[in-house]
């Protein structure tokens, strides 16, 4: 767990990502500019490493309703404004992407930000940047895993000899700047089916696991496919990291919680996959097995360490800025993750030292 | 309440023939409701390749939203080697999972021959039912015999196309509602 700058001995790692979606606040009809945005994103990070959070993460989406297209450069503003957070991408799509360019900014982001950052990088959900930047959606799969390959390569050898299918080849290559250590923590994004999760696992790599809603059972699955595939592979489980990503809100009851929340879920998730979130899955969220962290302070407690128990993940971070939720229940979120949930949480997870 | 109407073949008017009479019906009956119709022989569809349908272009982009903001969807199709063609089928590709979620689908079938009586039956409603649709379960099932110049002969036709526009409006109101209520209990 060290490569991956992880010390179980302090219990579950707690961050915040954010999609860097740009939509309207559902109960104003307002959308504030890109500008703005992007520095609220900052901002938010600022508050979230003030607060003794562990991570804070930026997406990329090159589609309307985005503003963060260029998520390194916004990772890199977080880097000055922050001190101890560790920072990274969720994800990075390396698939149309050259993954020497991707490695240079993030080994800079590592050096700006004295060893803090980590590249998660994911094959993208919304499918838009194929067209974009100029790649066949029919070479999803191949270009995302030879792609992938040559950037954990690029990290093991600072002197690479590679030849590939989608990109020149590499002959006795120095990439540079090298990380502050030497290399980076590199994850690989998954959603939330076993196939991707087992690839992950053979490969030895570890997995970032994002989840909507459901059953933390559903997930559980996920969770032991990657595990049972490490150990084919030859990998311990045990020294690979897991973290899950999903929906989080906390407010006083779970009812605000729901209330609070719903509008922003379900008109983001019309303007973005183009299908509201149904009322009747959403009022499931707060069931203390459902993956989503909804509910007040007390019941997210109960639900992350239940989540804990099941999965035996590392880290968990939370999505709360989705939809054009207002700056102000960022802080207020941030402020009960900093004060109630995280030192219970770390309390509850950290593990005693051997010997 | 916004329909689309969908006659599922690029080939052969007897579809479209049925569809114009079914439309005929609807708006002369409920005069305020919204129908549009999508008669694939009139667009260039291309092929599903796996992408957010709000991220298709030209006739595509334009057949899956206008389906994908309907309260109702009627579907007329022929039968194509004992199944529904092909066209119809890439419709159902190019959406999402759960695209028929909170709507009503009801269906109009033209054959050539009575043995195709039950394929709506075992292979359409599957797909509907997958697709999270509210299916009006009787279906309009309408012979070759009964065209004559592009036109229907067979008054008893007419009456059963009658009572699916009546269906799928009476389902589809009585849905939204049941659903509104359903919402309201929620607080949120």
């Amino acid at each position: 767990m060290e490569n991956y700058r992880i010390d179980q001995s302090k219990g579950l790692e707690f961050g915040i990502y954010t999609l860097g979606d740009h939509l309207a606040n559902p109960l104003t009809g307002e959308r504030i500019s890109a500008e703005q945005r992007i520095h609220e994103i900052i901002e938010y990070a600022k508050l979230a490493d003030q607060a003794g959070l562990d991570f804070f993460s930026v997406g990329e989406s090159h589609q309307a309703y985005f503003a963060t297209q260029a998520h390194a450069v916004v990772l890199s503003a977080i880097a000055q404004a922050t001190e101890k957070i560790k920072i990274g991408s969720s994800s990075t799509i390396i698939s149309t992407s050259d993954p020497v360019r991707v490695y240079e900014n993030f080994a800079t982001l590592d050096l700006i930000s004295k060893g803090r950052a980590e590249l998660i990088a994911g094959r993208a959900s919304r499918i838009g940047l194929f067209d974009l930047l100029g790649y066949d959606v029919r070479d999803y799969e191949g270009l995302f895993e030879e792609k992938f390959d040559l950037l954990r390569k690029i990290n093991e050898e600072e002197v690479v000899n590679w030849s590939g299918e989608y990109r020149a080849a590499l002959n006795n290559a120095e990439i540079i700047p090298r990380p502050q250590n030497g290399s980076l923590p590199i994850w690989r994004a998954v959603g939330g089916t076993p196939a991707s999760a087992i690839k992950a696992g053979y490969a030895g790599v570890p997995m970032f696991m994002a989840h909507l809603g459901g059953p933390a059972s559903i997930f559980k699955r996920t969770i032991d496919a990657y595990r049972e595939a490490a150990s084919r592979g030859g990998f311990d489980p045990a020294q690979l990291p897991v973290a899950t990503a999903g929906f989080f809100y906390a407010a006083d009851t779970s009812q605000q919680a729901l209330k609070d929340l719903y509008p922003h879920i379900n008109e983001g998730m019309k303007k973005t996959n183009g299908q509201g979130f149904p009322k009747q899955h959403f009022a499931q969220g707060v069931d203390p097995h459902n993956i989503m962290n909804i509910g007040s302070p007390q019941e997210i407690i109960e639900k992350i360490l239940y989540q804990h128990e099941q999965f035996g993940h590392q880290r968990y971070i939370a999505q709360i800025d989705f939809g054009g939720m207002p700056f102000d229940k960022l802080m207020k979120n941030i402020e009960l993750i900093g004060s109630e949930i995280l030192p219970a949480i770390k309390k509850y997870t950290a593990k005693k030292l051997e010997g | 309440m916004k329909v689309a109407a969908l006659s599922g073949s690029n080939v052969g008017s007897k579809t479209r023939t049925a569809m114009n009479y079914t439309i005929k019906a609807l708006t002369e009956k409920y005069p305020d409701t919204e129908v549009t119709l999508l008669d694939l022989a009139e667009y260039e569809i291309q092929f599903s390749d796996g992408r957010n349908y709000l991220e298709y272009q030209g006739d595509t982009g334009h057949v899956t939203k206008t389906i994908m903001e309907a309260d109702a969807i009627i579907i007329g199709t022929p039968i194509f080697q004992a199944s529904i063609p092909a066209t119809l089928k890439n419709i159902f590709d190019l959406l999402p999972v759960n695209a028929f979620r909170d709507r009503i689908v009801s269906m109009l079938v033209t054959a050539g021959s009575q043995k195709h009586y039950l394929i709506a039956e075992n292979q359409l409603k599957p797909i509907l039912g997958y697709m999270k649709a509210q299916i009006v379960q009787t279906y309009v099932f309408i012979e070759e015999a009964n065209f004559y110049r592009k036109e229907l002969t067979n008054d008893d036709v007419l009456f059963r196309i009658e009572r699916l526009v009546e269906d799928t409006v009476l389902l589809t109101e009585t849905y939204a509602k049941i659903r509104e209520e359903k919402e309201a209990e929620y607080d949120f």
